[in-house]
């Protein structure tokens, strides 16, 4: 019976050879992967160790840490709820980061380059120092107004979006998107919770999670008109040429005809370039366009910021939350040559025109600023968890040049013209220059329309002050002036915070 | 049986033994290496408390000193009652049961809140509970010492325990599942909420006194009487009776008990013996194609037909890709990995790990916990010894003169190596895991008793291979006083150098 006993030894050896070859592989080879895996709540453990810092606008805390008597020692919470939470994001145990928590992540964590004194110095004296905080460039007041004034909206429309910019810097001083949801829930520790919280928005029709300002795409009906114009203005037409218009205009190639809103809209045979912006006339503006073709209006278009896919909004130059691209579509035949249904329609910012919120916003503020449309960010400085040191202070650049300065003077003067005598009333502001166009999308044949305001204040100077988009998206009949509306009281709300500029 | 060997007996029952050292008892080396043992456990313990309270107490040597006091009265009983025994295995044992101790208070500490961390009490929680257990496991051990002065005494029993290990196994299947389920396996019974024994680890020892016995009568018949068939011997049909009696209970097992691990161990330990007992290589090729075609078919059964068989199949699954569900079916082993990952070649220093975060970490992945805090290098040394523990098992195994003894201590010291590997190899995702306890680390009584248990019966045999065979009482040289009548004349063989 030994022979098998040894053979028995020699098996047990080999059974235990196996595990310990087994814990290597664990141990020794897959051991980085074990330990940075998301499910690996011993990396949490050691991130809320230490307090992340606060991000900041106007003074004001909008995300800040406090310490709980849990395994997790310091709890993420929002006191403003849902008003920031498409600028702030939020930083959940379990799920993906997103927002300003997920793209300053290193800097709040305190685990960023620029900090690694504080970590040196704490390994010395055994503290653990915060994170580091982010100072944001919004108002709070104007914050206020867009989320209060997209909430409580006359019309009752569930979904839309609000973005206000510095236009001589592009610091964002709004940003809104309708319906929100309380970020809160979302960070809890207790992970069943928070995927619960996290599943139900998730499954909300309405799309709550959806940042509409940056990533979402309509249709902007007439607040294109200002691309086509600026386009014939740079095309040998000034503000008093007289463009052909009328009641109603069908295409070379297409049986549908091209009307106005009301009847009462420039019936006449022909208009200036002036009053067709300020009545918003479509057959006047989708004639244009044929006459432009359909190259100009896409490059100019695109001289705005259409198409650019690649653009992001946080720290100037760095990382930011992303901007979907705003698009013209095709305007042509199959053969390249000018489709003059598409390009008659596109003119009116209907077809295949998609824009954001952000990128009207940009349109207004490269008019209000003289023809030149600065870089939009969000982040204004990056402080010391001590706030002693500043690691980033935001220096505005340009982006882009749409525009002369004739040019914009000239959208200038017909943008005002549209809120002093013309569809957008709504935005006016005692002792202020505002200028905006209006527009009114169609969705679907069966579906409400979309209102879009697109607008601008300059102070007694003429120097701008903010630069606007509202969006109300399916608001029906109103939803343009409703816009110009809530426009109006954001611009208002800047004026008001002047320490926020 | 033994009519035919009697005539043969070897010169081991008749003569000096060539080949044998000179008998020494070697109980100063057993306590030294004891004492090592504790210095080690009480050196485990300053170290969780300096990692965990940035202090060390005054009384952080209480609980070695307190395990050191239990295992020096065995070690007393051995210098008196076992003097020949092995001088290894208590030790080995005793820094096993120290370390688990000392981890299950690491995790007691973990749980209290902070203020009361520095006076957690020796006895206190599961730690204490453990330290509980570990007296009464090592008393239980000093008594079978005391009441089997010769293992082969055992042998006279061997029905009523074969008998007594079936009825074990199969109360908890037989049980409603309330009385007998914890965390979706059938092994416990359970006396209110806070109790509960696991009679598996129990049947464990008595089916081995069992199938060794068994083996014994029958080997000459299971060896010889055979059929060739492709160049190997197999059995006859008539005499796979038992075989597949086993077999059908570790299915058994596994279907109604839902446990994969249990199962292996009893088959796994009635087919070595088999082959211990008879050296046909054809046994373990034949157990090794019913329990993997067992286990197949119950995958099999699992994925078409569900019902008694799915969570087989569902643990089967979870071992192939535990990270398809890493929040609820793969939790568990996807904590034990992420676990040992973090702890790497060296680990997070006893004390600096997260046991908190393994689910189970009290029992079945205690080796996990464990290792997130020593890391590779640690657990390699934990392995190491209990190699060492199987090793000698199987050491007195080769060294008794007794065919019985032969087989009850090879069997012994397989099964322990075999749970060992199930369990680590479950949680490390070698196998596909099953709810098994880590021998002498996991917290509870049933298995620390029954393991100590185990090690008091090696300890007996490896004595009576040891003993001097005209020294000490000689019970190997009086034939005509043994005491087991049936197998005073089995079939022995000299020591092969």
């Amino acid at each position: 019976m030994n022979a098998p006993l040894r053979r028995v030894g020699v098996v047990v050896m080999i059974l235990f050879g196996l595990l310990f070859a087994n814990l290597n592989w664990i141990q020794a080879y897959k051991a980085d992967e074990y330990r940075n895996s998301d499910y690996n709540g011993r990396v949490q453990v050691a991130e809320y160790e230490r307090k992340r810092g606060n991000i900041e606008a106007g003074g004001r805390a909008l995300a800040t840490s406090k310490e709980t008597t849990g395994e997790l020692k310091y709890l993420r919470t929002y006191p403003d709820g849902a008003k920031y939470a498409h600028v702030l994001g939020y930083k959940p145990v379990n799920l993906a980061a997103t927002g300003i928590e997920r793209i300053e992540n290193d800097f709040l964590a305190g685990t960023s380059d620029q900090l690694i004194g504080d970590r040196i110095k704490d390994m010395f004296t055994g503290d653990q120092t915060g994170g580091g905080n982010v100072l944001l460039t919004l108002s709070n007041k104007a914050q206020d107004a867009a989320y209060d004034g997209l909430r409580n909206n006359d019309l009752g429309v569930k979904r839309g979006a609000a973005v206000a910019i510095d236009p001589r810097t592009g610091a964002l001083q709004a940003l809104v998107s309708m319906p929100s949801f309380d970020p809160n829930p979302l960070v809890s520790h207790d992970s069943k919770k928070a995927q619960a919280a996290y599943n139900e928005l998730e499954q909300d029709a309405n799309g709550p999670l959806k940042n509409r300002a940056l990533t979402e795409t309509l249709p902007p009906g007439s607040t294109f008109k200002v691309v086509v114009a600026a386009a014939a203005l740079e095309n040998g037409i000034t503000k008093d040429t007289a463009i052909p218009a009328g009641s109603s205009y069908t295409p070379p190639t297409s049986g549908t005809p091209i009307r106005n809103a009301a009847a009462s809209i420039c019936p006449e045979a022909q208009v200036t370039l002036m009053e067709a912006v300020t009545e918003s006339c479509n057959t006047g503006f989708a004639k244009l366009g044929v006459r432009l073709g359909a190259d100009a209006i896409k490059e100019k278009a695109r001289q705005f910021g259409f198409e650019q896919d690649d653009l992001t909004v946080g720290q100037l130059g760095e990382d930011g939350l992303p901007v979907a691209a705003s698009h013209t579509g095709t305007m042509q035949n199959a053969d390249g040559g000018d489709d003059p249904a598409a390009l008659a329609q596109s003119s009116i910012g209907q077809r295949d025109v998609r824009m954001t919120p952000l990128q009207g916003a940009l349109i207004a503020a490269s008019v209000a600023n003289g023809g030149s449309q600065m870089r939009p960010y969000l982040v204004r400085q990056l402080l010391a968890p001590d706030r002693t040191t500043s690691y980033y202070t935001a220096k505005a650049r340009e982006l882009r040049q749409p525009i002369s300065g004739q040019v914009a003077s000239d959208l200038r003067d017909m943008m005002v013209s549209v809120v002093e005598n013309g569809t957008g009333r709504n935005a006016q502001i005692n002792g202020y220059t505002v200028g905006g166009k209006t527009g009114t999308a169609q969705s679907a044949p069966d579906r409400p329309d979309h209102g879009w305001f697109i607008g601008f204040a300059l102070d007694k100077n003429g120097t701008p002050i903010s630069a606007v988009c509202v969006e109300l998206e399916q608001a029906g009949s109103g939803g343009s002036a409703e816009a110009a509306k809530i426009a109006g009281r954001i611009m208002r709300a800047v004026i008001a915070d002047p320490g926020s500029r | 049986m033994t009519a035919a060997a009697t005539p043969a007996a070897s010169p081991a029952t008749t003569g000096e033994q060539p080949g044998v050292r000179l008998a020494r008892s070697r109980r100063n080396a057993e306590l030294s290496l004891l004492l090592l043992a504790m210095v080690l456990v009480a050196a485990y313990g300053a170290t969780v408390e300096a990692n965990m309270l940035d202090t060390v107490t005054p009384d952080f040597w209480v609980p070695a000193a307190a395990l050191g006091a239990v295992f020096l009265g065995l070690h007393l009983v051995i210098r008196f009652l076992a003097p020949f025994a092995d001088p290894a295995l208590l030790p080995a044992v005793a820094l096993l049961n120290g370390l688990g101790v000392g981890f299950l208070r690491r995790i007691d500490l973990g749980e209290a809140l902070p203020p009361e961390r520095e006076t957690l009490a020796v006895f206190a929680g599961q730690g204490g509970r453990q330290l509980a257990w570990t007296l009464v496991s090592v008393i239980l051990a000093a008594a079978l010492l005391v009441i089997m002065r010769d293992h082969r005494s055992v042998s006279r029993y061997a029905y009523t325990l074969g008998l007594a290990g079936i009825v074990l196994v199969m109360i908890p299947a037989v049980l409603p599942g309330r009385f007998s389920e914890i965390n979706g396996a059938k092994l416990w019974i359970k006396f209110g909420e806070s109790f509960s024994i696991q009679p598996g680890e129990f049947a464990k020892l008595a089916l081995l006194v069992f199938f060794a016995y068994y083996l014994v009568r029958k080997r000459e018949v299971l060896s010889l009487a055979s059929r060739r068939f492709l160049g190997i011997d197999f059995p006859r049909g008539r005499d796979l009776g038992p075989v597949v009696v086993v077999w059908l209970i570790s299915l058994l097992v596994l279907i109604f008990e839902k446990d994969l691990g249990t199962s292996l161990l009893y088959f796994g330990m009635f087919v070595v013996t088999l082959y211990i007992a008879t050296e046909r290589v054809s046994w373990l090729l034949i157990g090794l194609v019913l329990f993997f075609g067992g286990a197949y078919l119950a995958y099999f059964l699992g994925s078409t037909v569900g019902g008694p068989f799915a969570n087989f199949y569902l643990r089967a699954e979870i071992w192939l890709d535990p990270f398809a569900d890493p929040h609820d079916k793969g939790y568990q082993l996807v904590q034990g990995l992420l676990a040992l990952g973090t702890g790497g070649l060296f680990g997070a220093g006893p004390g600096g790990g997260q046991p908190g975060l393994l689910p189970e970490v009290r029992n079945d992945f205690i080796f996990a916990g464990i290792g997130e805090e020593i890391g590779l290098f640690g657990l390699s040394a934990l392995l190491v010894v209990y190699l060492l523990i199987v090793e000698r098992g199987l050491r007195a195994a080769l060294a008794v003169r007794d065919s019985f003894g032969k087989l009850l201590a090879g069997g012994l010291a397989f099964t322990l190596g075999l749970q060992v590997f199930v369990i680590v190899g479950g949680i490390s995702k070698l196998i596909p895991l099953t709810g098994q306890t880590t021998p002498f680390l996991s917290a509870g009584g049933s298995s620390l008793m029954a393991n100590w248990l185990l090690i008091a019966v090696l300890l007996r045999v490896s004595d009576g291979a040891r003993r001097p065979v005209t020294a000490g009482g000689g019970k190997a040289a009086r034939p005509s006083a043994g005491p087991p009548e049936q197998l005073h004349g089995a079939p022995t063989e000299v020591i092969r150098p």
